[in-house]
């Protein structure tokens, strides 16, 4: 270990806001050695690279692409195909004398509370709504009120374009991300029918080769989205449709976003979220000034635009309020219609195979086995299976906990 | 039984360079990607902040064309503490050589290089700024450099940004040319759309009353599927025959309104309502506004710039002058052209927007005949407007949009260190300027007290060497920065709360006390930094910075105009306007 004397004298510009008080410092701030002892201990964990993949088996995805290199400076064309968590751990060390880090090339789901309970703070770049979903109940389970150590602050970046956001969520204590799902509004799906019969736009006939002609003509192939050759066959139905109902603007690149769900992503972008989610890390580590309580919005395709402000908690959040969610449904529905529509609320949005259950009662259980035997209820109406009041459990892989709601019948 | 199906056609695939910038081209497209790859970025810096750095590195991911650093001074260990781009083993070389090799790994499409000597001794060539089409200016940096390159940007038209980073709080100024128009501006497309529903034209509404004939006793499927926007037609129609043909225009006539049309909708069919007419209701209160010009297109139509043209007039004005003919010929602007996506069978949607399609050409043509026009009469048709860029301008006309550059003043300093700058004469009237930032002052939640306290520090640093002295290098020009020892943090403060408090007395009049402890806050904040750089703040300044230098690359997007303060500690942007009436003395 390089001695305290040499090792210093590289962060002499660190040291005088880790040595000094300011105006704005809380009066538990204690300038100097001690500060600096604890920043060197921190152990953060950054999960900054997981895919949306992340939660299906193919963390193989997580690996370089060629189209990573417009805004990720850890990585160099030679490196494609690579780890991402490998190369960017290694390259950091490199440039970083003195920092650990340890690459964990997987799923966030694997692992368990003792491998979170080992960090201070826990850093989050996701790109889906389910990892931070999942990595946020569980930092929230994880908080034991008799052990500080166990209440890990969650900071969290996203961008899009020339926007982003950065957020501070100290578990069960601040607003928690279950709470601010409204912030995310599930893009609108196009009605089914309009894409089997009524086709206006070119995104609508890329929909239909993706989700009507693919399973019609290649059935049993899994679809790839970053094989190129299925892309290709893709654009091509896509194309022929359009040019059957005279829609133009069906383009490769168009087929490509749509099917991937391709959000615009920039170097500058990434540099100014990555860089306010540490220096809110280096804060909360440090106590040099107080940290962001607790959501920045930040725009910068009409000029520059920050919009800061307190995310108040939800008394009912199902995640950190741990509270019965009244639910408005419609007791004429059955329980498959009930399912669809549940999986568009901003609440329960991304729902991948829901089973609900109701006081010890199974409903509808995903489960094999259990879903044939539950499957008849799926055409019975909500009235039927459940009365006014009762509480539902609803549970999903999507879903580190379960939801509880009370059904209320609309009149 | 096997069929044999014709070959498909060849496919090109996205090049390998499409592949890559895939996600950026989404965002501006091959023409802004363009651009990049014709800039040429100059970095100027010599002090420790790697603001610059952070900054190029956004640049160059992306794919702009050059960079030039100029730095003279050697990595020393402190770099390696707040500068990504330096290397703990590289100390003693020249900084700007190592960061310029550490960046060009990024992306070898670009071509960097690096000059490792005082900006102050390159000056002395009057071309020197020449190859550069964007410069970042640094601080600390020495007001000679900062007054010679600012004049040259100013008078050669070349976007300078001029950034300092120090702590945890940064502030950047845009100084675009006196003239720098923006064409794509990429507005929200939700809150862009024209549909003309107060003011269709014959095709529209012939095609509404086609589509709509007999809509009582239509079945159910036709009923559900008449598009929204020629079922709004059909009822405003009716409502002016109503109402002496005028359209709702109120907030409750419009209420009246939609109430006409949900009335209109079936409910006892199969769905328990209809989707198009839900749309038609949804759209009335924000489509049947009459189209207005904006602030920002009617300055433009006053300009000078548009008002007398010249052989030698840029593209914009030639375009924007014929569009103000038409705008007063048909007192709208020319019709964008495109519909939003609603209900309705795949034939009648094409049709609906082949009437618009149809109409956006017509106003085009009659536009670019417009622009023809002006060619032959000022002698320019040699070189001819292409008609696409007459188009897209046609496209985009409602929010073009157009900004005006300001010379970058610093503070004068008198004999006695004291700051000189413009200021408010009590009782008169003051300048624009002036007046926006007394109440940028009043504002408790602005930052324009941490920028007075960045322009003390500017003086407080800054030695004023007169130009024709010989530059040795740039740590003579400077003083040490406030803070930079624990034995300095005292005096420096008070000496640094008493310039901030001087400029505030020339800007502020009133009771400027509560202002005054403001400043004195941020004064402490500053002289704890002691000079020093930390890496989070320059890393997201550096990102600003990029923004800011991408849609001015570009032309696209709207930049901030034209200073950025950031505050890391509260974690919040203010954007106001720098102009040289702040700076100059009456």
């Amino acid at each position: 270990m390089p001695s305290l004397e040499r090792s210093r004298k590289r962060w002499r510009h660190l040291d005088n806001v880790l040595g000094r008080t300011g105006p704005f410092t809380d009066e538990t701030f204690v300038p100097g050695l001690e500060t600096i002892q604890a920043l060197e201990r921190n152990k953060i964990l950054f999960a900054p690279l997981l895919s949306r993949d992340c939660l299906s088996p193919n963390v193989w995805k997580n690996t370089i692409d060629v189209s990573n290199l417009n805004r990720q400076f850890l990585f160099r064309e030679a490196d494609i195909g690579k780890p991402k968590a490998v190369v960017a751990a290694n390259f950091v060390k490199k440039r970083v004398g003195g920092v650990k880090i340890t690459p964990y090339y997987g799923a966030i789901q694997d692992k368990d509370e003792d491998y979170y309970m080992q960090f201070q703070q826990v850093i989050c770049g996701l790109d889906s709504i389910e990892a931070r979903r999942w990595i946020n109940a569980t930092l929230v389970n994880m908080v034991d009120p008799d052990n500080i150590e166990s209440l890990k602050p969650l900071i969290d970046g996203g961008t899009e374009g020339f926007k982003g956001q950065s957020r501070v969520i100290l578990p069960t204590l601040s607003s928690c991300i279950e709470c601010q799902l409204d912030m995310h509004a599930p893009r609108a799906a196009v009605p089914l029918c309009t894409l089997a019969t009524i086709p206006r736009q070119p995104e609508h006939c890329i929909e239909w080769a993706n989700v009507i002609a693919w399973e019609e003509e290649r059935k049993g192939d899994t679809l790839d989205t970053d094989d190129p050759e299925h892309i290709t066959w893709l654009y091509q139905k896509a194309l022929k449709r359009a040019m059957d109902f005279n829609i133009s603007g069906v383009t490769y690149s168009l087929t490509q976003g749509v099917v991937k769900n391709i959000i615009p992503a920039i170097a500058s972008t990434n540099a100014i979220i990555a860089a306010s989610c540490c220096n809110e890390a280096f804060k909360i580590a440090t106590n040099t000034n107080p940290y962001l309580s607790n959501y920045m919005m930040y725009s910068g395709d009409d000029s520059v635009y920050t919009y800061t402000f307190e995310h108040e908690r939800k008394a009912d959040c199902p995640v950190c309020g741990n509270l019965i969610k009244d639910l408005w449904v419609d007791g004429s529905w059955t329980l498959s219609e009930f399912i669809e529509w549940m999986k568009e609320q901003p609440d329960t949005q991304g729902l991948k195979r829901p089973s609900l259950s109701k006081s010890g009662k199974s409903l509808y259980i995903q489960v094999s086995g259990l879903e044939e035997q539950t499957r008849p209820n799926l055409d019975k109406k909500l009235s039927e299976l459940v009365s006014e009041g009762e509480e539902v459990v609803v549970s999903d892989q999507a879903l580190p906990v379960d939801l509880r709601f009370n059904f209320i019948f609309k009149k | 039984m096997e069929t044999t199906l014709p070959a498909p056609p060849h496919i090109q695939g996205p090049s390998s360079k499409e592949k890559k910038y895939d996600r950026q081209l989404r965002l501006w497209a091959a023409s802004g990607q363009a651009s990049l790859e014709d800039a040429h970025v100059l970095l100027v810096q010599a002090g420790p902040s790697a603001v610059g750095i952070e900054a190029l590195k956004n640049l160059i991911l992306p794919g702009v064309g050059q960079y030039t650093i100029v730095d003279p001074c050697e990595v020393m260990e402190e770099d390696a503490g707040v500068n990504f781009f330096v290397e703990e083993d590289c100390v003693g070389q020249p900084r700007a050589k190592v960061s310029c090799e550490m960046l060009q790994e990024l992306n070898p499409d670009v071509k960097g290089r690096y000059i490792a000597q005082p900006v102050e001794a390159l000056l002395r060539d009057p071309e020197f700024l020449s190859p550069y089409t964007l410069i970042l200016l640094v601080s600390p940096i020495s007001s000679l450099a900062l007054k010679t390159i600012a004049t040259y940007a100013w008078e050669q038209h070349v976007p300078l940004f001029h950034i300092h980073s120090l702590g945890f709080y940064s502030h950047f100024t845009v100084c675009l040319p006196p003239s720098f128009p923006v064409v794509e501006t990429h507005p929200d497309p939700t809150t862009t759309t024209d549909l003309r529903l107060t003011n269709p034209w014959p095709e529209l509404s012939a095609l509404a009353k086609e589509k709509t004939d007999g809509l009582e006793r239509m079945n159910d499927h036709d009923h559900g599927h008449v598009p929204c926007v020629l079922l709004l037609l059909h009822y405003l129609e009716a409502w002016k025959q109503k109402n002496d043909g005028r359209v709702p225009a109120t907030y409750r006539e419009k209420q009246d309104f939609r109430k006409a049309v949900e009335r209109g909708a079936r409910i006892y069919n199969a769905e328990g309502g209809e989707e198009n007419y839900e749309e038609a209701a949804k759209a009335v209160l924000k489509s049947l506004n009459p189209t207005t010009l904006s602030r920002h297109l009617r300055e433009i139509f006053q300009a000078k710039e548009c008002t007398t043209l010249t052989k030698d007039s840029p593209r914009f004005w030639v375009i924007a002058s014929a569009i103000k003919t038409f705008e007063s010929r048909h007192h709208v602007l020319p019709l964008p052209g495109s519909v939003p996506d609603m209900k309705a069978k795949s034939a009648d949607y094409i049709r609906l927007q082949n009437v618009y399609k149809a109409k956006a050409r017509r106003d085009a043509a009659e536009v670019l005949a417009t622009v023809r026009a002006q060619e032959q009469a000022l002698g320019r048709t040699d070189n001819p407007i292409s008609e696409a860029e007459v188009e897209n301008f046609c496209k985009e006309a409602a929010f073009v949009r157009l900004f005006r550059g300001e010379p970058l003043q610093v503070v004068s300093i008198d004999g006695n260190g004291n700051p000189i700058v413009g200021h408010e004469e009590p009782g008169s009237e003051c300048s624009d300027g002036l007046k926006s930032i007394r109440l940028a002052l009043e504002d408790t939640e602005s930052l324009m007290p941490l920028y007075i306290t960045f322009l003390a520090y500017d003086v407080f640093t800054n030695r004023d060497v007169p130009l024709d002295s010989d530059p040795a290098g740039a740590s003579t020009l400077l003083h040490p920065a406030p803070g930079h020892a624990d034995s300095s943090v005292h005096g420096d403060e008070h000496k640094l709360l008493r310039i901030a408090l001087s400029i505030l007395s020339h800007w502020y009049t009133g009771d400027s006390s509560e202002i005054g402890s403001r400043i004195s806050d941020f004064v402490r904040e500053i002289v704890r930094f002691g000079g020093g750089d930390l890496h989070n703040i320059s890393a997201l300044t550096g990102g600003m910075v990029a923004q800011e230098a991408i849609k001015v690359i570009t032309r696209q997007y709207v930049p901030a105009d034209n200073t950025v303060v950031f505050d890391g500690i509260r974690s919040k942007v203010w954007v106001f306007r720098r102009t040289a009436g702040m700076f100059r003395r009456r």
